[in-house]
C-alpha cells in the first residue's frame, strides 16, 4: 500500500466535548452501618486479653467521612510498650518456639477463615474509620486480607524448602508498624509472615486507623492463639517510637513514609535488630503511542486514583509518548468526570475520603504549589461533601521533572503528567528519583515492554497493568522506597536467620 | 497547479491498511466492563434507566418459523407493553426479516415504532453481492427505517479489509435513507482486536450504528466486546465529529444486565448517546424482564412471569 | 620477579634496611654503578575507573609487616578518591549489570586465569605480609577458587532467587533478584587477597560495581590484584579500589547518595552504628562481615551474592479469549 503524502495517523478533534453530567448522579446506595459493632472504647490486646492502659490515655478515632466520632482507643506509652513486648517474648520461649510447625500452620489458617466469615464487618469498620470507598474494602482489602493469611499459613511447616542448605530459624519478637491508607491488609501483610516463620508480634495500627485491627484482634482471640503471640496496641508516634526502641526487639517491619522510614533506621544503628522498611514511592506510568489506549487511561486512573492516591506504589508521575500525548489526556479529563467523589459508604463512590485533615492539607499545599510552578491543574467538576475530608481528583499538566509535584510523594489524588518522545528518554526520567518502589509501562509490544521492565529501577513493575497484588508476588521497593520484602516466597527471610547447616 | 485533495480521516484509515485500530488488552477491558456491573442502580434511577431500556429496545423475532400473525403480534406488543402501566415508552423498533416488513410497517403505522430489516443474507452473509444488494433495497422499498447488516466476516479473517469496506459502503448507499446498522457478529471475530478493527471499519465506510451480533453465534453481545465497541466509537466521535450508534444484541435478557449496560454507555459516551437514536437493545425478552422489575418498584411486590403477556 | 615495592624517589635512609632485604640491592658498587641490573620499583597506585591513579591528596603511608619491615609505600586515599571511585563505579554501573549474566561468568572465570598466572607473585606479596609459605599458598589458591565458585553463581543465581508467583488474577508475575547498583566495600583487614577477593567477587558475579578499600595493613595484594582486574576483561569502573584509613574513609562509604550499598567486615561496634546511621541518608543496604571465616566453607555461598540484590516483580496480563484450553 502506498502511503505516500499521507500522515499515518488519524487526527482527533480534542476540543469536541462528551456530556457526563448524569454520570455521577445516581441515586444513593448505602452499604448499611449496622454490619459493623464498633464498641464506644477499646483497650490494649496484650497477652490474649484486651488491657486497660498503663497510660490511662485514650485518644478518638472519627471517620474521615462526616470527622463523627467513632470510638475511643487506648494510647500505649512506653511502659505498655514493655508489657506487649514482654508478653510477646514469653509467648516466643513458652509457645510459640516450640510448636510443631504446622500447629502454627493451622492456627493461621484458622484466622484466614475468621476474616473471610466476617468480611463484611470487617469492611464496613475499614470504611468508616478510613474513609475509604466501601467497593475498595468489599471487593480488595478485606478478601486480600483473607488471602494473606491463607497464604502464609502453608508456609509454616515448609520452611526447609525455601531456603536450601540452610536452617531457617525465626529471629524472636517482631515490632511491627503499619500506616493509615490499608490498616487492615497491612496488618495482615505483617502478621501473616511473621507468625508463619515462628515469630511472635507487637503490632501498633496507625492512629487514624486503628479500629479494623482491633476487629483482628478479636479474631485472634477467638481463634485461640496462644497469649502474646500477637499483640495489637494503639498510639502515636511515641508508641511507634517505643517499639523501635524497645531493647527486647529482635526485628522492626514498618510501612510508612520515606522520611521516618529513615529515622527507624538510624535509631536501630548499633543494635542488632533487623529492619524491614517498606516506605514512599513516586512512580511512573508510561504510556507509548502503541499501547492499548484506552486500557492504559483505565490504568492510568486506577494507578492514581485508587483509594484517594493513598497508596505508596501510586502512578503518580505519568509520561505519554507526544503523539498521543493529547488524546491520552482528553480522556484522563473525560475518565475524571465519571469519578465518584463522597461518601465512602456508598457503593458508587468511587473515590472516599482523604484519611485526615492533616494529610488533606497536605495535598492541598501540593495543588498550591503546582500551579505556583506553573503547571496547569485540572480538577473534576464534581461537588464535594460539606462535612469530611475530600479532594476532587486532579491532574497536572505542563509539569517539568523538577516541579516539586513531579519529585515529592503527595499521597493524594494528584497525577503529574508529562510528554516524552523516546525510549531512552523517559527511562531516564522514569528513574530520575530517589524512590525506587513501582512503575508502570503500557505498550503493545513485547520486546519494548522488557527493555523498559528491566530498566526500570523500582521493585513492582507492571506491564500492560497496574496497581495489582497477590499475596504470592514479593512487593517492595528499590532505592528510598526501603527493603525487604512483603507476599511470596521472598517475603519469608526478612523474618528469618540462615543458619549454615555444615 | 497542484491538485489539493481532502484527506478524510477514513481515507487515511483505508491507506493505512485499516492497521491503525487501537490494540485492546483483554485483561484491561474485562476489568473495566467488570467495574460497571459494581455500580448500585436504585430507587429513581433505575426506574429512570428500565424505562430508557425498554425505550431501547428493538424488539426483534428472526425465525424461519416467522408468520404474519406472529410478527403483528408483537408488532402491537411494540406499541402497548404494559397497559395497565400508564406511562410506558414504546420500545424503539421492530427487527423482523424482510418478507416481513411490509407487515410491519402496516401494523405500526403512526405509532412511531421503527421498522428494522435484517438483510445482506441475514445471518451467515455468504451471498453473492447482488444478492445482498437486492435483499437491502427490498426491504427499504417495503419501507424498512433501518437495515441491520452482516459483514462478511470470512473476508474479515481473510484480512481482505478492503472488500468488507467497500461491501459496507455500497450497502451503505442501497439504504438510501434508512439507517444501516453493521452487525460485526463478534462471536465469530474472536478477539477484541479484530472487534475493534471491524468496528473503526464500519463506521469509516458509512455505518449509522454497529451491532454486536445476529443473536444466531454464541457467545452474542457481552460487556467487553460492547466497551471496545464504545471505545470505537468515542474514538470515531473525535476523529470525525460523527456520533455513531450502538447496539448489543443477544444474550441480554434480564433488566440488571441492561442496567449494567446503560451505565457503561453513560460513562463512556455520556448522556448524548443515552436514547434510542444512538443506543439499542436487540431483544426479545428482554422487554417482560424490564417491565416484571417496573412492577415491582412501583408495588413493592415480586412479580411472576404469567402477568406479563409473552409477544 | 619484579615485585620491588617502593617508589624510589620517597626512600627514606630508614627505609633503605628493607630494601636491601627486599630488593636485594647489591652492596658493592664501583663508580655508583651497581654491579647487579637494578630492579624496577613497583608503584602502588589506587585503581579507579580501569585507571592508576595515585592520590589526589598525595598522601602516602608506610606499608609495614609485624616484623617492622617496611613493605611499600601505599596511597593513602581520600575522600576525594573515593567521591571520583564512585563515579567511575556509577558510570559502569549500567553497562556491567546489562550484560549478559554468562559474559560476567566467563570475565570472573578470566580473573581466575590471571590470578593463577601469578601466583607466585602473590604468595611472595602474602609472605612479606606475614603468613607462612603454606599459608600464601593456600591463601591464594583458595582465592582463585572463590572466583571460579563465583564465576559458575553467575548464571545461576538468579534462578535461585527467582520465583514465578501463581497469581489469582489472570497475570502472568515473576520475581528476579536485579543488582542493587554501587556498593562500596570496606573489605577485611586481617585478609590482604582472600577477604577482598571473597567479599569483591559475589558483588560483581550480581551485577553490581563497587569501590573497595583494600587492608590498611595488608594493601599489597589488593594493589596487584588490580592490575590483574585490569588485565582479565573486567570494564574499568567495575571494581575501583582504594587504599587508605577506616577512620578516614568509613564514614563517606556510608554516607555517600550515589552508593547504594555498603559492606563492612571488621566487628568494630562503633563504626557498625556509625554506618547504619550514614547510611539512612539514602536508605543504604547495610551488611556486615564480621562473623565470616573466609577460610571456610561459609566465605562463599549464593546468599552472600543476594546481600547485594533487589528482588524486582513484573506483571503482565494473560490473555484468555474463547476459553482455549491447552491440549492436555
Amino acid at each position: 500500500m502506498n502511503h505516500k503524502g499521507i500522515n499515518m495517523s488519524i487526527p482527533r478533534n480534542n476540543t469536541l466535548k462528551l456530556k457526563f453530567d448524569s454520570a455521577r448522579k445516581y441515586a444513593p446506595a448505602p452499604e448499611s452501618r449496622a454490619a459493623a459493632k464498633i464498641d464506644p472504647r477499646y483497650d490494649l490486646f496484650i497477652n490474649g486479653k484486651f488491657e486497660k492502659p498503663l497510660s490511662k490515655k485514650y485518644f478518638d478515632t472519627i471517620n474521615p467521612a462526616n470527622e463523627e466520632k467513632l470510638s475511643e482507643v487506648a494510647e500505649a506509652n512506653a511502659a505498655d510498650v514493655d508489657k506487649a513486648v514482654s508478653a510477646a517474648r514469653n509467648a516466643y520461649n513458652k509457645y510459640w518456639k516450640k510448636m510443631p510447625p504446622k500447629e502454627r500452620g493451622k492456627y493461621i489458617f484458622r484466622i484466614a477463615r475468621m476474616v473471610q466469615e466476617r468480611a463484611r464487618e470487617l469492611a464496613v469498620v475499614e470504611t468508616l474509620d478510613c474513609g475509604k470507598p466501601i467497593r475498595e474494602s468489599r471487593d480488595f482489602d478485606i478478601p486480600v486480607v483473607g488471602n494473606h493469611f491463607f497464604y502464609y499459613a502453608g508456609w509454616a511447616d515448609k520452611l526447609e524448602y525455601a531456603f536450601p542448605n540452610r536452617n531457617a530459624q525465626p529471629l524472636g519478637v517482631a515490632g511491627q508498624i503499619i500506616p493509615w491508607n490499608f490498616p487492615l491488609l497491612m496488618a495482615a501483610w505483617k502478621i501473616a509472615p511473621a507468625l508463619a516463620t515462628g515469630n511472635t508480634v507487637v503490632l501498633k495500627p496507625a492512629e487514624t486507623t486503628p479500629l479494623s485491627a482491633l476487629k483482628l484482634a478479636e479474631i485472634i482471640q477467638e481463634a485461640d492463639l496462644p497469649p502474646g503471640v500477637v499483640n495489637i496496641i494503639t498510639g502515636a508516634g511515641a508508641t511507634g517510637a517505643a517499639i523501635v526502641n524497645h531493647h527486647d526487639i529482635n526485628k522492626i517491619a514498618f510501612t510508612g513514609s520515606t522520611e521516618v522510614g529513615k529515622i527507624i533506621q538510624r535509631v536501630i544503628s548499633g543494635t542488632n535488630k533487623k529492619a524491614t522498611l517498606e516506605l514512599g514511592g513516586k512512580a511512573a506510568n508510561i504510556i507509548f503511542d502503541d499501547a492499548p489506549i484506552d486500557q492504559a487511561v483505565e490504568g492510568v486512573i486506577n494507578g492514581i486514583f485508587f483509594n484517594q492516591g493513598h497508596v505508596c506504589c501510586a502512578g503518580s508521575r505519568l509520561y505519554v509518548q507526544e503523539s498521543v500525548f493529547k488524546e491520552v489526556v482528553r480522556k484522563i479529563k473525560d475518565r475524571l468526570e465519571t469519578l465518584i467523589v463522597g461518601n465512602p459508604m456508598d457503593k458508587n463512590t468511587d473515590i472516599g475520603a482523604i484519611n485526615s485533615k492533616q494529610q488533606l492539607d497536605t495535598i492541598h499545599k501540593y495543588l498550591k504549589i503546582g500551579q505556583k510552578e506553573g503547571a496547569e491543574m485540572y480538577q473534576s467538576s464534581c461537588d464535594l461533601p460539606t462535612k469530611g475530608f475530600y479532594c476532587r481528583p486532579t491532574i497536572f499538566t505542563n509539569v517539568a521533572q523538577s516541579n516539586r509535584i513531579a519529585q515529592e510523594e503527595i499521597f493524594g489524588p494528584v497525577l503529574a503528567i508529562q510528554s516524552f518522545r523516546t525510549d531512552d528518554e523517559v527511562i531516564e526520567k522514569a528513574n530520575n528519583t530517589p524512590y525506587g518502589l513501582s512503575a508502570g509501562v503500557w505498550t503493545d509490544k513485547g520486546s519494548k515492554i522488557f527493555n523498559m521492565t528491566t530498566k526500570l529501577r523500582a521493585g513492582v513493575v507492571w506491564a500492560n497493568t497496574f496497581n495489582q497484588f497477590d499475596p504470592t508476588s514479593p512487593f517492595g521497593g528499590y532505592k528510598e522506597s526501603g527493603y525487604g520484602r512483603e507476599g511470596g516466597l521472598h517475603g519469608l527471610l526478612p523474618y528469618l536467620t540462615l543458619q549454615s547447616i555444615s | 497547479m497542484a491538485v489539493k485533495t481532502t484527506v478524510t480521516p477514513g481515507l487515511i484509515f483505508r491507506q493505512a491498511g485499516f492497521n491503525l485500530s487501537p490494540r485492546v488488552d483483554q485483561v484491561g477491558i474485562e476489568e473495566r466492563a467488570a467495574r460497571f456491573t459494581k455500580r448500585s442502580i436504585k430507587k429513581e434511577t433505575k426506574v429512570n434507566g428500565l424505562m430508557l431500556a425498554l425505550n431501547m429496545i428493538d424488539l426483534t423475532t428472526l425465525e424461519g418459523k416467522d408468520s404474519e400473525g406472529k410478527v403483528k403480534q408483537m408488532c402491537y406488543k411494540a406499541m402497548h407493553l404494559l397497559d395497565t402501566y400508564p406511562g410506558l415508552p414504546t420500545v424503539a423498533a421492530v427487527c423482523v426479516y424482510p418478507s416481513m416488513v411490509k407487515t410491519a410497517k402496516k401494523a405500526l403505522e403512526g405509532s412511531g415504532v421503527k421498522v428494522a430489516s435484517v438483510a445482506t443474507g441475514f445471518p451467515s452473509g455468504q451471498e453473492p453481492h447482488s444478492v445482498k444488494i437486492s435483499d437491502t433495497k427490498f426491504a427499504v422499498q417495503n419501507g424498512a427505517d433501518e437495515i441491520d447488516m452482516v459483514i462478511s466476516r470470512g473476508k474479515f479473517l481473510e484480512g481482505e479489509y478492503n472488500f468488507v469496506f467497500d461491501e459496507i459502503a455500497s450497502i451503505k448507499e442501497a439504504c438510501g435513507e434508512a439507517r444501516l446498522k453493521v452487525i460485526l457478529e463478534t462471536g465469530e471475530l474472536v478477539t477484541y482486536d479484530k472487534v475493534r478493527r471491524a468496528s473503526d471499519i464500519a463506521m469509516y465506510a458509512g455505518a449509522d450504528f454497529i451491532k454486536t451480533s445476529t443473536g444466531k453465534v454464541t457467545p452474542a453481545a457481552t460487556m467487553p466486546v460492547t466497551l471496545v465497541m464504545l471505545g470505537a466509537i468515542r474514538d470515531f466521535y473525535f476523529s470525525t465529529g460523527k456520533k455513531i450508534g450502538m447496539k448489543p444484541a443477544g444474550g441480554i435478557s434480564k433488566s440488571k444486565l441492561a442496567l449494567h449496560y446503560l451505565v457503561m454507555l453513560n460513562e463512556i459516551l455520556g448522556e448524548d448517546w443515552m436514547n434510542n437514536h444512538l443506543f439499542r437493545f436487540g431483544a426479545s425478552s428482554l422487554a417482560n424482564d424490564l417491565l416484571m422489575q417496573l412492577m415491582k418498584e412501583k408495588t413493592g411486590v415480586y412479580q411472576g412471569k404469567d402477568y406479563f403477556s409473552i409477544d | 620477579m619484579a615485585n620491588s615495592t617502593i617508589k624510589t624517589s620517597s626512600i627514606s635512609s630508614n627505609q633503605k634496611k628493607s630494601i636491601k632485604a627486599i630488593g636485594k640491592i647489591d652492596k658493592e658498587q664501583s663508580n655508583g654503578v651497581p654491579s647487579k641490573r637494578l630492579e624496577i620499583l613497583k608503584t602502588y597506585k589506587i585503581y579507579i575507573g580501569g585507571a592508576f591513579p595515585r592520590t589526589e591528596s598525595g598522601r602516602y603511608y608506610i606499608a609495614e609487616n609485624s616484623k617492622g619491615e617496611k613493605l611499600a609505600n601505599v596511597c593513602l586515599g581520600s575522600r576525594k578518591d573515593f567521591r571520583e571511585a564512585v563515579v567511575a563505579a556509577r558510570s559502569a554501573s549500567g553497562g556491567w549489570s546489562g550484560r549478559a549474566a554468562f559474559n560476567r561468568g566467563q570475565i570472573l572465570y578470566r580473573i581466575a586465569e590471571m590470578l593463577e598466572g601469578r601466583k607466585a607473585q602473590f604468595i611472595d606479596e602474602l609472605v612479606k605480609q606475614d603468613s607462612s609459605k603454606q599459608e600464601a599458598e593456600n591463601e591464594v589458591g583458595l582465592s582463585i577458587d572463590r572466583l571460579i565458585y563465583y564465576a559458575g553463581w553467575c548464571d545461576k543465581f538468579q534462578q535461585l532467587n527467582s520465583t514465578v508467583n501463581p497469581v489469582a488474577s489472570s497475570h502472568f508475575n515473576f520475581s528476579v533478584p536485579e543488582p542493587t547498583g554501587v556498593v562500596s566495600i570496606i573489605a577485611p583487614q586481617d585478609s590482604s587477597l582472600l577477604g577482598l577477593v571473597s567479599v569483591i567477587a559475589p558483588v560483581i558475579a550480581g551485577g553490581n560495581t563497587c569501590v573497595v578499600l583494600a587492608s590498611y595493613s595488608r594493601p599489597l595484594c589488593a594493589v596487584t590484584f588490580a592490575e590483574v582486574l585490569n588485565s582479565s576483561d573486567v570494564p574499568g569502573g567495575v571494581v575501583n579500589i582504594l587504599t587508605g584509613k577506616i577512620s578516614e574513609l568509613a564514614s563517606y562509604f556510608a554516607d555517600h547518595m550515589d552508593v547504594n550499598a555498603l559492606i563492612f567486615c571488621e566487628h568494630q561496634p562503633d563504626i557498625k552504628k556509625m554506618m547504619q546511621e550514614k547510611g539512612s541518608l539514602n536508605l543504604k543496604r547495610v551488611v556486615f562481615y564480621d562473623k565470616i571465616n573466609w577460610l571456610t566453607g561459609d566465605g562463599q555461598s549464593p546468599y552472600l551474592i543476594m546481600d547485594t540484590q533487589e528482588i524486582k516483580t513484573t506483571w503482565h496480563p494473560i490473555e484468555n479469549i474463547g476459553g482455549g484450553k491447552s491440549g492436555y
